[in-house]
């Protein structure tokens, strides 16, 4: 076992783990973070996208050990009192339907503005590329990134 | 997942002395490792992370080298100003790897050491030279579209997955990396080795030897650089060949050229009978497509890869034209 201290979300987490623990199920099962759910578990979905000291990883491929000493943002995370500028475009453009992919989806955008404001719509689509969705085509998913950034989603 | 125990060391040394137990493995960003853990193709007793190291930093040398840190992550890299300016090459090949989440967890150095995604190595059920010497090689007489065309062996027909290799080697790149007994440098083109009869060793690393830092050479005119990449769709895929090109122009001559192939060997493949063709000589689309055609004559394709050899040779050709700006 080995000790890890993490801020999730704001609040500060002190934990025993087993090396082997991923970062997904330490977030899901220890800190109850289940807003972030597992789709593929072999990095490729993207799903469980969240934010390690700011930046959107897989957390299906990082250890909950490699997260020692960090900040975690989850989807749970992400409004402050209201929603964040995302969520919003999300909602407002239709960009779901099951909604699985959709926490991964809104943790990458937010990360895809934060390196760059004001993306065209291809670089849209290919900084979204490692979050796959089955249901919407990607097509409002697009536009919500476009809404979202329009409003200074970059927050 | 097999369990395994954790150490995170804060110096180089004890990085290199624990990589002497048995069973250990570095990791860098583990975006490839812990995936090949889960399919249990790795199964590692101790693993000796990396990222207390104080080796993520990119530092311009007075020879105007630049030497990179083996635990830059390959987001910061590819955002780098001078490696966007002086090297679109590096960039570009970053770029084109894995996807965002990915590149910001993964470090240069675990970039260069992921292993082959020969789906034959990734699948523990089936038999592999690579993963179990002597067990076989069922990818010759199986599926083997992506596999190798060029300087493969009987024992495998596997492919270097990275991208970023690719355009390191067209570089002329080298590779620094510390053992027990000392600090070790290779070049790029020695540090990758085709597969012979050995392929469990992807590269000529000593055993336990820990990368410490990339160095690329200054080649002002790798400004004029680039990396092309085709897939089966066209993003967040493996290459099915990719090339790395440089070209110094004078006038409408080739002074002097860079180019590595991705995707057709177990190692990036550095063209350089290719380029020895082209040195000295016209800028022209002829002379591209005959440099190529002369350089794949050594391809030895299988019955499902052989259209990788025509597609080798347009893409080079495009990207050398592209670059040159020679009117297609
Ligand atoms: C879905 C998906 C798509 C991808 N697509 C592409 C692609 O298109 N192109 C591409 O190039 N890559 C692609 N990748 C691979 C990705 O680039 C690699 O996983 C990544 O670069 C590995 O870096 P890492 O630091 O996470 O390595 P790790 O997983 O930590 O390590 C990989 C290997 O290197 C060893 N190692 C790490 N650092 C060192 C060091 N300093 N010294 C010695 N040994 C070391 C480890 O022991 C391990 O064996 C993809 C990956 C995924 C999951
Ligand atoms: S669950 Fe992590 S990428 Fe699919
Ligand atoms: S909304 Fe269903 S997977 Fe994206």
């Amino acid at each position: 076992m080995v000790r890890i201290q993490v801020t999730v979300d704001g609040q500060r987490c002190e934990d025993e783990v087993e090396p082997r623990l991923l970062l997904v199920h330490y977030l899901r099962e220890r800190v109850g973070k289940v807003g972030t759910p597992v789709g593929c578990d072999t990095s490729n979905c993207g799903a469980c996208t969240v934010q390690l000291d700011g930046r959107s990883v897989k957390s299906c491929a990082v250890l909950a050990v490699q997260a020692d000493g960090s900040e975690v943002t989850t989807i749970e995370g992400l409004a402050n009192g209201e929603w964040h500028p995302m969520q919003k475009a999300f909602k407002e453009c239709h960009a779901l339907q099951c909604g699985y992919c959709t926490p991964g989806m809104i943790m990458a955008a937010v990360d895809l503005l934060s390196n760059n404001p004001n993306p065209s719509e291809e670089e849209i689509r290919d900084g979204l590329e490692g979050n796959l969705c089955r249901c919407t085509g990607y097509h409002n998913i697009v536009k919500a990134v476009q809404m979202a950034a329009a409003e200074g989603g970059a927050r | 997942m097999k369990a395994f125990e954790y150490e995170r060391p804060v110096g180089v040394t004890e990085a290199v002395a624990l990589a002497r137990r048995a069973g250990s493995r570095f990791l860098g960003g583990g975006t490839n490792l812990v995936d090949l853990m889960k399919l249990g193709v790795e199964t590692p007793d101790l693993l000796v992370d990396l990222t207390g190291l104080d080796l993520a930093e990119v530092l311009e040398q007075p020879d105007g080298a630049l030497r990179i840190g083996a635990t830059v992550r390959n987001s910061d890299l590819s955002a780098n100003d001078a490696v966007r300016a002086r090297y679109p090459v590096l960039s570009q090949a970053l770029v084109a790897g894995a996807s965002g989440q990915l590149r910001n967890m993964a470090t240069v150095g675990g970039n260069m050491l992921q292993r082959t995604r020969c789906p034959y190595f990734q699948d523990v059920t089936k038999a592999c030279n690579k993963r179990v010497p002597g067990s076989g090689c069922p990818a010759r007489a199986g599926e083997h579209r992506n596999l190798a065309i060029l300087g493969a062996s009987e024992a495998c027909i596997a492919t270097s997955p990275s991208d970023f290799a690719v355009a390191l080697a067209a570089l002329d790149a080298g590779v620094t990396a510390l053992t027990t007994e000392g600090e070790v440098s290779l070049t790029v083109s020695d540090f990758f080795r085709l597969p012979g009869d050995e392929p469990q060793r992807d590269t000529n690393l000593p055993p336990g030897a820990l990368v410490t830092a990339l160095t690329v050479p200054r080649l002002d005119w790798a400004t004029r650089s680039a990396y092309r990449k085709v897939r089966d769709r066209a993003s967040y895929a493996f290459a099915l060949v990719s090339v790395a090109a440089a070209v110094d122009l004078d006038g409408d001559r080739v002074r002097d050229v860079r180019l590595a192939l991705g995707g057709v060997a177990h190692a990036p493949w550095r063209a350089t009978r290719a380029e020895e063709a082209l040195r000295g000589g016209p800028a022209t689309e002829e002379a591209f497509s005959a440099a190529l055609r002369g350089e794949l004559e050594a391809a030895e394709p299988l019955p499902h890869n052989g259209f990788k050899v025509d597609l080798a040779h347009n893409v080079a050709v495009r990207t050398l034209t592209e670059l040159t700006g020679v009117p297609a």
